[in-house]
């Protein structure tokens, strides 16, 4: 596939790097020394010009291109970008935005702007963050099957009571398929007699409500039912999504900023949250304004060292539950080792939904697990596919290795997936695929 | 000191409104004609205000109007017609009207749409000076300047400008592109509102219910009904008439007293503009909350005989005072205490911001409202960042200071115009109570009218001295154009760059 990613900042050179290893991108970029930079680091093909201009996508072979991402920092020249090259060609064209109002128009007219796919990669974290913390323990929430099915990812404390037991034993929710156990950044599929130690951390598909249930297994006392006092620190963009997803659930939430125009601003744009204006390092605050008995607090600043100490004190304070954000996806595992709960890479998000673009458009939802060590992947099965009109037991051995079917959607009804179970035509299965053997299933189911 | 505003460019456009001034006038003169009348008051005060306002107009060719000469000509035009108005008056020479300083305090409570009256002996009076004085609050009702806007194409964008300047309370809501048309659909709707009024008093004519009501005193009352102003051409106001004609009245006071925005988005169907409008509740809380009290304490009083009889007089009153109209439906000079103290509170109320109403207006009080729970929460929570919000919408820090600041002044003036009224009536032996003092000075600042006492709704403002009449020309005009623009004119950085 050829693909063209015009702006290589933080999130476009990002895309250019996970998609380069399959298949054939061409960057296009105004700035000399990073178009240098690229053309080193990566295998890629990188052009210095404004992406707006017919002559630089010609030149970067927008008429034979399948797909183009947009990604500069500004909204309007993506829009452009995404226009111009279908002037040339007929790529599927992907713009990157941060204003919500350019989303709502293209919500509201599909193909608006020539853009086929609308990203707000601010929004989609935001929208991360505040299903992780309707979880308590889980590490990652997305769902699959328009809501019907979730895939969580937890991480099992050692003090848990799952710890220590074999995945048979724990594996007591009808409704809940385990799909994957990482032990030690390795990612395995768990069998029977697998034995889940504190520590590591297991991927679960199944209804929402089982995937709650579970998490209450993993994290006891921190049942959701009553967790309703969240707090969120930084009046960046995400923070203030997450704050009025949770301001439209119905909870207020506390949003906490420095800065004293910022703060005015968000206050009149979140009528359903309490903004506050004031450093909230400062512990004395935090106890003052009882912060430190939040049932949640997310750490959304502009800086990922200010997100970690925020997170951090609050978490001394007893905040019963972190999530940072943090842009430099390097630092991700490390916030989550020195204590943060959930580290939030609002990269992947934004990647999760490109690359799903570049799955041949069967793949209508997508979720990376560990990296890219593995996909969970959502599709209709056709009637000419491996897994159609037999028991799963009997389909899977023609499968490759590394799949597990985690759960299965019948006329917008859950259905469990047993040994048993058969698979009809029309169906939408979700399937945990390790990224070796993703390919093969892709042709074969 | 060099003056730098161009004072020129607002009298010759003062000068331009003068000219057509004529135009109402022909009111009065034709049914001086039917009623065989004198002519001669309108007639010349027809010819005078076109020689005068021609010879202003040609003071200045080029008429750009500014925001600065804006606060000018607001205040110079509606002393300039309380002055022209006060000529029929004078020159008709009949009963008390014939001194130029009561004269000046009628036209002046007449443009001003306040209500007060030095009129002793109604009946002295042709009916075209009643219907001068009546045509003249309709005048003022929604805004001279509005319909100056409204019907002078010159004025053009200085429009936007005096209307913003008029109605202190809120940025104009243009309606349409263009300011001159928002301001015909304001006054196309005024019309309709009188009319419907005019209609509804005259069918209770026909039905029987109401033997008082000639067409002559539907048209008066709907002039100054509408327009919340309050002239009566009977001595007893709105108690000459009966109980049906009493309960008409009450919504259309009510209405001149709401939004004429509102009314018109209303009126388009946009129905959810009622309940998500802040003010509008708060405005109809306001008139229930006190209807309700009135009543309560007239009928522990036991003041009126029927049920029926309380809670009309009750709401009537409620609403004529709080709408800053002064029609009275009876002599409620004679209630107890009690009832007289919370009709004096209404006093200070006022309708919606955007209408013909005086007085502070809902949306201020619901501002200063809003603002001061806000300030208690940030009290107890200093770090919290709280805007305040009205209908939705965020009032921004600027504006709500204006608001507390303009009610703030509006108090203070009304204590100075209090002791004024108590120490010029000492100063010629004029028997004045301080509660008497202090309605008085509050019915005239913000336009109600009647006052308690001396000046009670079936009495006069005649027995006040001249010098206190004279100062409650200022008090009426500088309430009824909200204290800035003449203000404003007071301060020596106005009149320089």
């Amino acid at each position: 596939m050829r693909i063209v990613v015009v702006g290589a900042g933080e999130v476009g050179s990002n895309i250019a790097a996970s998609l380069s290893a399959d298949h054939d991108v061409v960057v296009v970029e105004r700035d000399p020394a990073t178009v240098e930079e690229l053309t080193y680091s990566m295998d890629i093909l990188a052009l210095e010009g404004d992406g707006a201009s017919r002559e630089t996508l010609r030149e970067a072979g927008v008429e034979e291109a399948d797909l183009l991402v947009a990604s500069t920092d500004q909204d309007e020249t993506n829009l452009v970008v995404c226009g111009t090259a279908k002037t040339l060609g007929d790529p599927l064209t992907i713009a990157r935005v941060r204003n919500v109002e350019l989303l709502d128009t293209w919500q509201a007219s599909q193909g608006a702007f020539d853009v086929d796919v609308m990203v707000s990669t601010d929004l989609l974290t935001a929208q991360d963050i505040v299903r992780v913390i309707g979880v308590p323990g889980a590490l990652d929430v997305d769902p699959f099957a328009s809501g019907l099915v979730q895939v969580a990812e937890f991480q099992v404390p050692a003090e848990s009571d799952v710890a220590g037991r074999t995945v048979a034993d724990a594996d007591r929710f009808e409704s809940l398929t385990f799909a994957a156990v990482v032990h030690d950044g390795e990612v395995a599929i768990p069998r029977g007699d697998t034995v889940l130690e504190g520590g590591d951390k297991v991927v679960v598909i199944g209804t929402p409500a089982g995937v709650q249930e579970f998490s209450r297994t993993v994290a006891p006392g921190q049942a959701l039912d009553e967790a309703d006092d969240f707090v969120v620190v930084g009046g960046s963009a995400i923070g203030a999504h997450v704050a009025r997803l949770l301001a439209d659930r119905g909870v207020q939430p506390r949003l906490v900023e420095r800065d004293p125009e910022r703060a005015r601003e968000l206050a009149e744009a979140l009528p359903g949250a309490l903004v506050m204006e004031h450093d909230a390092t400062d512990v004395d605050f935090l106890v003052a304004e009882g912060l430190d008995r939040a049932d949640a607090l997310v750490a959304a600043t502009d800086s990922d060292e200010k997100n970690l100490l925020v997170s951090l004190l609050a978490r001394n304070v007893g905040v019963k539950r972190t999530v940072a954000v943090v842009e430099n996806g390097e630092y991700a595992h490390l916030f989550e080792t020195v204590g943060v709960d959930v580290a939030v890479n609002p990269r992947r998000s934004t990647a999760e939904e490109i690359v799903r673009f570049t799955q041949e458009g069967r793949v209508e939802n997508l979720s990376l697990i560990e990296g890219r060590e593995a996909e969970v992947v959502e599709f209709e099965v056709d009637a000419d596919s491996a897994l159609t009109g037999r028991p799963i037991r009997e389909s899977i051995g023609d499968l490759p290795d590394g799949v597990v079917v985690g759960a299965i959607t019948r006329d917008h009804e859950f259905v469990v997936p047993r040994g048993e179970t058969e698979i009809h035509a029309g169906d939408h299965v979700v399937l945990f695929v390790a990224a070796d053997a993703l390919e093969d299933v892709m042709t074969l189911a | 000191m060099r003056v730098r505003v161009d004072w020129r460019v607002s009298v010759s456009l003062v000068g331009t409104i003068l000219k057509w001034l004529w135009v109402p006038l022909t009111g009065p003169l034709v049914l001086a004609v039917v009623d065989g009348s004198a002519l001669a008051p309108f007639a010349l005060t027809m010819a005078a205000t076109v020689v005068a306002g021609v010879a202003l107009e040609s003071l200045a060719d080029e008429r750009d109007l500014r925001g600065r000469e804006a606060f000018l000509m607001v205040s110079l035009t509606w002393l300039a017609i309380a002055v022209v108005g006060a000529v029929p008056f004078v020159l008709a020479g009949e009963g008390t009207l014939a001194s130029p300083t009561n004269a000046l305090f009628e036209a002046t409570s007449g443009i001003t749409t306040t209500g007060a009256t030095v009129v002793v002996d109604f009946e002295t009076h042709s009916r075209a000076i009643h219907l001068w004085r009546a045509v003249l609050q309709w005048l003022g009702g929604l805004g001279i300047l509005v319909l100056a806007t409204a019907v002078l194409s010159q004025l053009g964008v200085g429009g936007a400008h005096l209307m913003e300047t008029e109605t202190q309370t809120r940025d104009v809501n243009k309606l349409t592109p263009r300011i001159s048309e928002t301001a015909r659909l304001l006054y196309r709707l005024y019309i309709g509102l009188t009319a419907v009024m005019v209609a509804v008093l005259l069918a209770l004519h026909w039905l029987g219910v109401a033997p008082e009501m000639t067409p002559f005193d539907a048209v008066s009352h709907a002039f100054t009904a509408v327009s919340t102003s309050g002239f009566s051409p009977r001595g007893e106001s709105l108690a000459a008439f009966s109980p049906a004609v009493q309960w008409a009245t009450v919504p259309f006071m009510a209405l001149g007293a709401t939004s004429f925005v509102l009314m018109y988005f209303v009126l388009q169907g946009d129905l959810s503009r009622l309940r998500e409008s802040d003010e509008f509740r708060f405005y109809v809380a306001l008139l229930a909350f006190f209807a309700a009290t009135v009543a309560g304490v007239l009928a522990l009083d036991g003041t009126f005989a029927t049920t029926e009889a309380t809670v009309r007089h009750a709401v009537f009153q409620v609403v004529s005072i709080l709408t800053t109209t002064g029609y009275a439906s009876a002599d409620f000079n004679l209630w107890s205490p009690a009832a007289k103290h919370v009709l004096f509170v209404s006093m200070f109320v006022g309708g919606m911001a955007g209408s013909t109403t005086c007085s502070i207006k809902a949306l201020r009080w619901l501002v200063v409202l809003k603002a001061f729970r806000r300030d208690l929460f940030t009290a107890a929570h200093p770090s919290v960042v709280r805007p305040v919000r009205l209908s939705g919408s965020v009032v921004d820090e600027d504006t709500i200071r204006d608001i507390y600041a303009y009610t703030l002044v509006s108090l203070v003036f009304f204590i100075l115009a209090t002791v004024f009224v108590v120490v010029d009536a000492s100063r010629v032996g004029l028997a004045v109570t301080e509660f008497e003092a202090m309605s008085a000075a509050a019915a005239t600042f913000f336009n109600v009218g009647p006052a308690f006492g001396i000046a009670g709704p079936l009495a006069s403002y005649e027995p006040f001295p001249r010098s206190t009449k004279l100062a409650m020309v200022f008090l009426m005009w500088i309430g009824r154009i909200e204290i800035v623009p003449v203000l404003v004119l007071l301060t020596p950085s106005y009149w320089r760059t």
